[in-house]
């Protein structure tokens, strides 16, 4: 019976990454904010993967912390082994990602949505959102009941009529067997929203004791730990780590998947959806790569207490037959059994470009979304997005403007920015390639250039910021004094050059002249740094940095100029495309369905030439000049 | 309309014959022509008179007459600029004419920036973009092929090269960033050595283009051109039907310097340059005559070869050995004599040779139309590639060249230091941003100055 319950300030639609952040922002930010799950159980669900970061979405965390968001602090509670990956490479691509215990990160998750103010759990499908005139109500649950709100957020993930298929097995469930939310997608349709079907899919389970490790290449964890939040150190979390192990495909599994393609249902034409690129089943792989000998498999752990291990790498919807001869045919897992089957995973989803930068929808006032829903894939990129949407929500019942992080600020404004203008018709993964400015956007920079907005925001405490501004200070301060600081070519300095294969000096120069030389570094050249202060390791790491990549770090800021002055140039909301001459009719047309803010945003749309780009430039030099 | 300061500068190019214009636009043009110029009716009040006249008289300073001249007076708004504007016709010469300009900028004018009155009607909405051709002429040749005159075609093969190079440069950042996604798949151990490979070529055009762009260098050479054929093939009379008629005559009766009047001639606005012609213009074919050796460095140096057929007599070895010369080359191949009996079918001469091949009558001049278009058809679609000398005329596009370079430069630094790969691509972008500002396909911001800067002074 359909009833009226209750009314709050902001409503969540769903518990995963994405809603999580969301609704902790809005209920940290003072608002009255409910989230709604399918599932107690599967608050914080990670139904794919068992880690966290990785190359670029490692940032994404870094960054989501620097603004005050949960993830990274909560796979600090919950890692059992952490890696810097690319460590061999510049610090741009330096990535962190930690191996989660599954089953704890979603309790402690939980655990803290359960104990913050204003925040209240509840378990029910959304299957209505209610608007009046444009502006969003609130929502109804499908069991009748409605729920008064001035914002809601979708976190809907891969739940909207997800059907997942192996073979030729399918059940109308979400991941893992949950129910789906087979309700909500009429009613979004009945909002004239756009909808796609995006499909992802999952590797099996397997029995640890299954597995001949010996054959295997062991992968550990590093002996340094990095913590994702920056909130602690490495003395608060470092703990005993769980090893990773790395076989290999073989032309024998190749073989085999060959042979059974047409029962793959990818290939048989079953699963409609569109998957990733970027994150391919193992049939595509072998498809697409032909000539390849053999890929890798990571066989990790799914956590402390359980002795499933996840088959990375070998995600798979083959029937479930074939998906024994598969994994039985890889070195070291030739009498493998299998507690879990692989299987792929269907869903409906928004074309994004719907949403404002905000994350509102453009046509929804106080609509926002987040997530897989928004069309990408992975767990950062949805708390990333949940975060932005929670934050953005909270800012409009405020009354303030939303906080739109640009693409030179962070891989968040990269993410959200693609995400609204590029139109996507497979899931969105965070790539390094796709952030133009990655020199500056680093992880072990994240605090630096986020953590001032998450002060705004309201999201960081005061602690926190006062040693934000304090390492700062520091950072410049120390890189200055290097700068100003000469030595000559005195013995113990010629000595130490020469320990080190460095060229010894002719002529003074300053430290920081030193540092920069690719053999040494800050920490090398201490014994001729007579009045260097203790400084602690992160303020140390920045000074390197800063110094050592200088010239690049100038380069890249020059860059960042160069679009930022693009970005200047607003576009009037109200301007009207048909009346500019000159324009191709399928630049209207685009320029139409996104509406970009500014002329950066129009650049980016696919479908919208330099030339078209040149005639809306000179409308506006005019509009500007005239007015 | 925004206040604007005041603007001058010469309006007419800068020759020693005829009348030169100074042309003055804004607020104070007025004030300041009443400041320098003494009418012959004393009587009149250049702050007075009526817009749209013109007063004779004398532009002095200090008493001592400069000139004598004719001032049109202009009141905004119904002007090019919608502003104040006030024309000095003079006829002193270039002298003269900075002297006056010089003397309007003492009295508060400041000198015009290319473009700069232009520009002002623009804005003011004088003139409106949409059909303000000539301005969107120019936005569109740095998008579209479709080129006109004989400076866009230029454009064109600027393009073509410039976008080789963005292409080479863009692959290159397409593999960092691969193999940083994908380190799987791609393996940068040893990178930087290839890349260093990948580099060269790249940065030796870059030097090549910014060595030929001597400010204001006039197209002096065209494509290079050979014409080959066997012995009375009717190479001399393809060329005398080239070069016309009236030329011919007159390279007869000039004897010796025929060869030098002849190495430039224009196809329907298109520049070749005849290589060799002293080796056609004698009975002797230069395959036979000055060697094979030769006649391979004659085609070497060629951008485009002509080849001409004998169509009445059967394919020999002859033709054997020049198709096999030209098999790399550009090729028009001109199946002459189609006045004469058919002993070659131009369906055969396909089957060995690429397109375009023609049949043509250098005696009665048939077919040449088709051949012009072949040839139009090549340059406008970039095939042709010619002598980088003539390309780069735009000092924008020069300092866009040197930036490239330098940032190519850097990125060879950076190998050297051994820098991780990643690095790469900063400086291989920025090398890729300003070859994109010479073919419109970067965005300046400050587009409007641009390309309003692209017109003449004083326009």
């Amino acid at each position: 019976m359909a009833y009226f319950e209750d009314t709050y300030d902001i409503v969540v639609v769903g518990a995963g990454h994405a809603g999580c952040e969301a609704s902790l922002a809005c209920a940290r930010l003072g608002f009255e904010t409910i989230c709604f799950t399918v599932s107690m159980d599967s608050v914080a669900l990670m139904p794919c993967n068992p880690n966290i970061g990785g190359s670029s979405k490692g940032h994404l965390v870094r960054e989501i912390d620097a603004l005050g968001g949960e993830m990274g602090k909560n796979i600090d509670k919950t890692y059992i082994q952490s890696k810097m990956l690319n460590g061999s490479k510049g610090p741009a691509v330096h990535s962190l990602r930690a191996q989660a215990d599954k089953q704890k990160y979603t309790y402690e998750m939980r655990h803290v949505m359960e104990n913050t103010e204003h925040l209240t759990l509840k378990q029910a499908e959304v299957s209505e959102i209610l608007v009046e005139d444009g502006k969003v109500t609130g929502v109804k649950t499908y069991s009748g009941a409605t729920y008064h709100a001035k914002a809601v957020i979708l976190c809907t993930g891969t739940y909207l009529k997800a059907r997942c298929i192996y073979g030729d097995v399918s059940t109308y469930t979400g991941p893992n067997g949950l129910s789906s939310a087979d309700h909500l997608t009429d009613s979004l349709k009945a909002l004239g929203i756009e909808m796609y079907r995006f499909k992802t899919g999952t590797p099996a389970r397997v029995d640890k004791r299954s597995i001949d490790f010996s054959v295997m290449e062991e992968q550990k964890g590093d002996e340094k730990i990095v913590p994702f939040s920056f909130t602690n150190r490495e003395e608060d979390i470092k703990k005993e780590q769980i090893s990773c192990w790395l076989t290999y495909t073989n032309e024998k599994t190749h073989e085999i998947i060959r042979n059974n393609i047409d029962r793959s249902p990818l290939y048989s034409g079953m699963i409609e959806g569109t998957g990733p690129r970027y994150c391919p089943s193992v049939e595509d792989k072998i498809m697409k790569f032909p000539d390849k000998e053999r890929h890798q498999v990571f066989i990790e752990p799914e956590g402390e207490y359980t002795n499933e291990m996840y088959v990375g790498g070998m995600s798979s919807s083959m029937p479930e037959d074939v998906q024994y001869e598969m994994y039985r045919s890889v070195k070291g897992m030739e009498n493998v059994k299998i507690v879990r089957n692989a299987y792929a995973i269907e869903y409906d989803c928004i074309n994004a470009t719907q949403l404002k930068p905000s994350l509102e929808f453009k046509k929804i006032d106080g609509l926002f979304s987040g997530g897989q829903f928004n069309g990408s894939s992975g767990y950062e990129e949805a708390a990333a997005q949940g975060l932005m949407a929670g934050i953005n929500a909270a800012r409009k019942l405020q009354g303030k403007d939303p906080i739109v992080l640009e693409r030179s600020d962070g891989y968040i404004g990269v993410l959200i920015d693609d995400l609204v203008t590029k139109e996507t018709h497979e899931p969105y993964r965070m790539m390094t390639s796709r952030a133009e400015y990655r020199l500056l956007l680093r992880q072990d920079n994240a605090d630096l250039r986020l953590t001032p907005i998450g002060y705004e925001i309201g999201l960081i405490e005061q602690e926190r910021y006062d040693y934000l501004v304090w390492k700062k200070e520091a950072i410049e301060k120390e890189v200055a004094r290097l700068e100003s600081t000469y030595v000559g070519g005195k013995k113990e300095v010629q000595e130490l050059l020469e320990k080190n294969n460095s060229t010894p000096l002719k002529t003074a120069v300053s430290l920081a002249e030193l540092i920069r030389r690719p053999e040494l570094s800050y920490e090398l050249i201490a014994p001729i740094d007579e009045n260097r202060e203790e400084l602690s390791e992160d303020v140390i790491e920045q000074v390197n940095i800063n110094i050592k990549y200088d010239g690049y770090i100038r380069r890249q800021l020059h860059q960042v100029e160069q679009a930022k002055k693009l970005e200047a140039k607003r576009i009037p909301e109200n301007i009207v495309y048909e009346e500019i001459h000159n324009l191709r009719k399928e630049a209207i047309q685009k320029l139409n369905a996104i509406r970009p803010v500014s002329i950066g945003q129009a650049n980016r749309i696919s479908g919208v030439s330099p030339s078209d780009i040149s005639v809306l430039l000179i409308h506006l030099d005019q509009m500007r000049y005239s007015s | 309309m925004m206040k604007t300061d005041t603007i001058a500068g010469i309006a007419t190019a800068m020759t020693n014959s005829g009348i030169g214009i100074i042309r003055i636009s804004g607020e104070r043009a007025i004030p300041i022509i009443k400041e320098i110029f003494r009418p012959r009716n004393t009587k009149k009040d250049m702050e007075t008179v009526e817009s749209y006249t013109a007063h004779y008289g004398f532009i002095e300073e200090n008493g001592e007459v400069i000139d004598e001249c004719i001032v049109l007076v202009m009141k905004a708004p119904s002007t090019y600029t919608r502003e104040d504007v006030v024309e000095i016709d003079s006829h002193g010469g270039v002298v003269v004419m900075k002297k006056i300009l010089e003397l309007v900028l003492r009295h508060g004018a400041r000198p015009a920036e290319p473009g700069e009155f232009t520009k002002r009607a623009f804005l003011n909405g004088r003139i409106d973009l949409s059909q303000a051709e000539a301005v969107m002429d120019l936005i569109s040749a740095k998008n579209e092929f479709a080129m006109e005159s004989s400076l866009k075609q230029l454009r064109g093969s600027v393009r073509k090269k410039i976008e080789s190079l963005r292409k080479e440069i863009i692959h290159q950042v397409a593999f960092i960033e691969s193999a940083l996604d994908d380190p799987e798949h791609y393996n940068v151990d040893g990178y930087g050595e290839e890349l260093l490979g990948v580099l060269e070529p790249v940065q030796k055009q870059i030097d090549r283009l910014i060595a030929s762009s001597s400010d204001g260098k006039i197209l002096k050479e065209g494509i290079k051109t050979a014409i080959v054929g066997k012995p009375n093939a009717g190479k001399s009379s393809l060329l005398n039907v080239m070069v016309g008629e009236e030329r011919a005559i007159v390279t007869e009766i000039a004897g010796t310097t025929r060869d030098t009047l002849e190495e430039s001639i224009h196809i329907h606005g298109i520049p070749l340059q005849i290589i060799d012609t002293a080796g056609i213009r004698d009975t002797e074919d230069i395959v036979e005559k000055i060697g094979v050796n030769k006649a391979k460095n004659v085609l070497d140096e060629a951008d485009l070869v002509l080849y001409v057929i004998d169509g009445s007599k059967e394919l020999d070895e002859n033709d054997l050995a020049i198709m096999e010369l030209i098999q790399d080359k550009k090729v028009i191949t001109l199946v002459n004599k189609a006045d004469l009996e058919k002993k070659i079918a131009v369906e055969e001469v396909k089957e060995k040779l690429k397109e375009p091949v023609i049949a043509i009558s250098a005696k009665d001049e048939t077919g040449m139309e088709e051949f012009y278009d072949a040839l139009k058809e090549m340059f406008f679609e970039g095939q042709l590639e010619f002598n980088d000398e003539i390309y780069i005329t735009n000092m924008r596009h020069k300092t866009a060249l040197i930036n490239a370079k330098e940032s190519l430069l850097q990125v060879v630094e950076s190998i050297k230091q051994q820098m991780p790969e990643d690095f790469y691509s900063i400086d291989l972008m920025d090398a890729y941003e300003e070859l994109g500002f010479i073919i419109g396909e970067s965005l300046e911001e400050d587009l409007v100055n641009e390309i309003f800067r692209e017109f003449c002074m004083g326009k």
